[in-house]
């Protein structure tokens, strides 16, 4: 069904679907009236709330129908986003008008807003967005469950932050066993391994007044969700382990569309070319006999 | 000409002259000695600082309680937690109290929580220490690398609150030599405790039996990562062969063990219960509590391993049974998690700022009118109903008093029947002794009496009660105008509450 929509969703639908003859009310050969253009408009700002459900309001959802419905509509609905600094990521039922900021659009989310701290320094900026990344890595574990449409992602503030540490002291045995000495030079901080940043900062710290610690993993992870839930990523499910969450049609898009690729081709950028042979990252580990390494081999794949 | 074999193996730089250091092999030596004489600095500066505390300090040795402390957290490590931090500050009391007895003991508490806060190192971001120190790299050049370590660390727990681990760190260098095989060393301590415990040497066996339990905490710990992965990932480990293998493993470990415990446990109690010296009595009563705890080690264990196999089935049904998707998207751990974590962080940042930049979404721009910031500003604030809304007065209704007796009438039976425990009655003479006082009152002492008959033994004994009423038929016809039945015997009994407290404890 979503596959259906997804071909109307205004970024991707093929240059050559005829526009005309006029398929609704709004002909194209009469133009769009100021009212076509307010329903647009409307729907553009029904996409700017993305916590709101199509199924919940009924004005919403004939709005999308008539997306669906009418190619004129779709397309001045999709030139009202864009000329908002808005790219329309799809248009369905289940995921509502989706909508996100392009990136010098005023509805993009800055770092420095995000958190004050990070702005200065560095290595709480990376922390932060470890966490996002890490975030979507932990409900999408694998290729198929980021392109199923069907799936439904569930995490845990503890378990995102348990998953990152395993993967770090992964890493860390690894240096070990290649007799590296992973300390990074005094002069040269820059240098310093990203998961020995990760590792060495604390998980959760005891504060006076019973909150998490905002600098800890966990503090920074938990941040990281309740930002995606106010913006329609992911909804609340329970109090188990620091906050139990599971995803949203949108979160898919969003990270599947928008975020994946662009944090792909900024790696692609650095020289570093994943490995991509289809299920390449999820095989057993090499040793099966190995059982003091299972102990330790918290990691979703063995890459 | 020396043989060849020589030749090779002396190291060039030898040949080349003086240099500061052998080349990396040997600065690696250094550098990890180095590391490990960092991890007990922050013991030393604890000894240290104290004279800058506010107060005199100097009478306590702070290293001392910080390994305290590290032991203490070791062997309170959970399965699923870690150590409490308010039971490790009032384990820590006794030591330090020792130390300076006639200190008050609000000072003995801060000086525990002063040690266990800088051992976690509340005021670093990270919470954790950093040393400096300088290798020769392979090319000579010499580099200065910061070495960064915890000792204590902050683990979440269940419903949010905050526990103690020791770090790897700690254990190694500070709890000490514990870096050998599990297994085999565990059987080898618990059959020397046997040995001592049949041969009678207790201070032996305590040295033993503690020992035993620092290893299976570790041995836990092993299967508590294990058990860990196992959720996360079915494809990670091998359950054709590997996991199944080591379950049954892990199992015939938990059942050996469990019987090997007990009987190690019922030895102990007898040797503990048999006992004349009471310092043997003492130090058997503290074996069979190490050796309890390690029962029940093993008994979490046994659960988190029968948990194991339907996790691995629904997983299973949940991963590779579904239909295959049509297309393949990003792999976000293989493509992108996995190759930025090696990464130096300068390079990495611009992967997960690319990243944030674009899987945050959108969030719209507040802004206000001009008008109502006007209004806002100038409206005086709203004043606060400190109290709240008034509360409605209650509407009581004063219920009947429908009670068959009094509560002075109820007194007056409890006073008859507070009997002396060596001299009980006959419930006939109690009755005549009630009917002088209140004709109504003999319901009430038959009533009593009567339920006397069985008496709550085991809410007293709960309750630690120091006596009980108790009644009990002889077969002698009661004589009375007003009731029938038998003429039972009501008395007191004494009940020694702090032996059931010590069995209770014991028990739980």
């Amino acid at each position: 069904m979503s596959d259906q929509h997804a071909e109307h969703a205004g970024p991707r639908r093929e240059p050559d679907v005829p526009l005309g003859p006029p398929s609704g009310p709004m002909s194209a050969a009469s133009g769009v009236t100021p009212a076509d253009a307010a329903d647009a408009a409307r729907l553009v700002s029904f996409g700017l709330q993305p916590k709101l459900m199509p199924a919940r309001d009924a004005e919403y959802g004939d709005l999308l129908r008539r997306y669906r419905e009418e190619p004129a509509f779709a397309r001045l609905a999709d030139a009202v986003a864009t000329g908002l600094g808005l790219v329309v990521l799809e248009v369905s039922p289940r995921a509502g008008m989706a909508v996100t900021a392009a990136e010098d659009s005023v509805f993009a989310v800055r770092m420095g807003d995000y958190a004050r701290r990070a702005s200065a320094d560095s290595v709480d900026r990376f922390l932060h967005g470890l966490a996002h990344l890490a975030v979507a890595a932990l409900a999408f574990p694998r290729p198929e469950d980021l392109a199923d449409d069907g799936y439904i992602g569930r995490i845990t503030v503890n378990g995102v932050d348990a998953f990152v540490r395993q993967a770090c002291r992964r890493l860390e045995e690894r240096a070990e066993e290649r007799g590296e000495n992973t300390d990074p030079a005094s002069d040269a901080p820059g240098l310093e391994a990203a998961w020995r940043i990760y590792a060495r900062r604390s998980a959760t710290g005891a504060t006076k007044d019973a909150r998490r610690l905002a600098g800890s993993t966990t503090g920074i992870i938990a941040k990281a969700v309740a930002f995606l839930t106010d913006s329609g990523f992911l909804q609340r499910t329970g109090d188990d382990s620091g906050g139990a969450y599971r995803t949203t049609a949108r979160y898919q898009l969003q990270v599947r569309d928008m975020a994946g690729t662009a944090a792909m081709a900024e790696l692609l950028e650095l020289g570093i070319v994943p490995v991509t042979d289809g299920s390449a990252t999820l095989v057993p580990p090499p040793d099966a006999g190995d059982l003091e390494l299972a102990a330790d081999a918290g990691l979703p794949f063995h890459p | 000409m020396t043989s060849p074999a020589s030749t090779e193996s002396v190291p060039p730089q030898l040949s080349a002259g003086p240099r500061p250091a052998q080349g990396p092999a040997a600065d690696e030596g250094l550098a990890r000695r180095l590391r490990a004489l960092a991890c007990t600095a922050p013991l030393h500066d604890l000894d240290t600082r104290k004279a800058n505390l506010a107060g005199e300090y100097s009478v306590y040795a702070m290293a001392e309680v910080a390994l305290a402390a590290i032991d203490l957290v070791t062997l309170n490590m959970d399965f699923d937690t870690g150590a409490d931090h308010e039971q490790i500050v009032a384990r820590l009391l006794p030591r330090i109290a020792a130390q300076a007895p006639r200190r008050p003991a609000g000072e003995h508490e801060r000086v525990a929580r002063w040690v266990l806060e800088n051992l976690i190192n509340v005021g670093s971001v990270d919470r954790g220490f950093r040393a400096v120190y300088g290798t020769f790299g392979p090319d000579g050049v010499y580099v200065r690398r910061d070495y960064d370590f915890k000792l204590i660390e902050e683990v979440p727990g269940y419903g949010g609150s905050v526990y103690l681990r020791t770090t790897d760190e700690a254990v190694n260098v500070l709890v000490g030599a514990l870096d050998t095989d599990v297994t085999s060393a565990q059987i080898a301590a618990e059959v020397k405790l046997e040995v001592l415990i049949s041969r009678g040497r207790l201070a032996d066996a305590q040295l033993a039996a503690e020992q035993a339990r620092y290893r299976t905490v570790q041995y836990a710990e092993t299967l508590r990562k294990t058990l860990e992965a196992t959720r996360r990932n079915v494809r990670a480990v091998d359950w054709l062969n590997a996991v199944p293998d080591m379950i049954a493993e892990a199992l015939d470990h938990v059942a050996d063990r469990y019987r090997h415990e007990n009987a190690i446990l019922t030895n102990i109690r007898k040797a503990r219960d048999e006992a004349e010296d009471p310092e043997h009595k003492r130090r058997a009563a503290e074996l069979v509590d190490i050796v309890k705890d390690c029962i029940r080690r093993h008994t979490q264990l046994q659960s988190r391993l029968l948990e194991a196999g339907p996790l691995f089935r629904a997983e299973q049904d949940r991963q590779a049974f579904a239909a295959p998707a049509a297309r393949s998207g990003v792999d976000l751990y293989g493509h992108l998690v996995a190759p930025l974590l090696p990464l130096p962080v300068e390079q990495a940042i611009r992967v997960t700022d690319a990243y944030f930049a674009r899987g945050t979404g959108l969030r719209s721009p507040a802004s206000v009118r001009v008008a109502d910031l006007v209004d806002m500003l100038l409206s005086p604030p709203v004043e606060r109903e400190h109290l709240g809304a008034e509360l409605p007065e209650p509407d009581l209704i004063a219920t009947p008093d429908d009670s068959r007796f009094s509560e002075e009438q109820l007194a007056s039976a409890m006073e008859l029947l507070d009997l002396e425990h060596d001299a009980p009655r006959r419930l006939s003479g109690l009755l005549a002794d009630a009917r002088r006082r209140d004709p109504d009152l003999p319901y009430l002492v038959a009533l009593l009496a009567v339920h006397a008959a069985s008496p709550p033994v085991g809410t007293a004994y709960r309750q630690g009660e120091q006596r009980l009423l108790f009644a009990v038929d002889d077969g002698t016809e009661l004589d009375d105008p007003e009731f029938g039945g038998a003429d039972l015997i009501v008395g007191t009994a004494l009940l020694d509450a702090a032996g059931m407290a010590a069995d209770r404890t014991e028990a739980a």
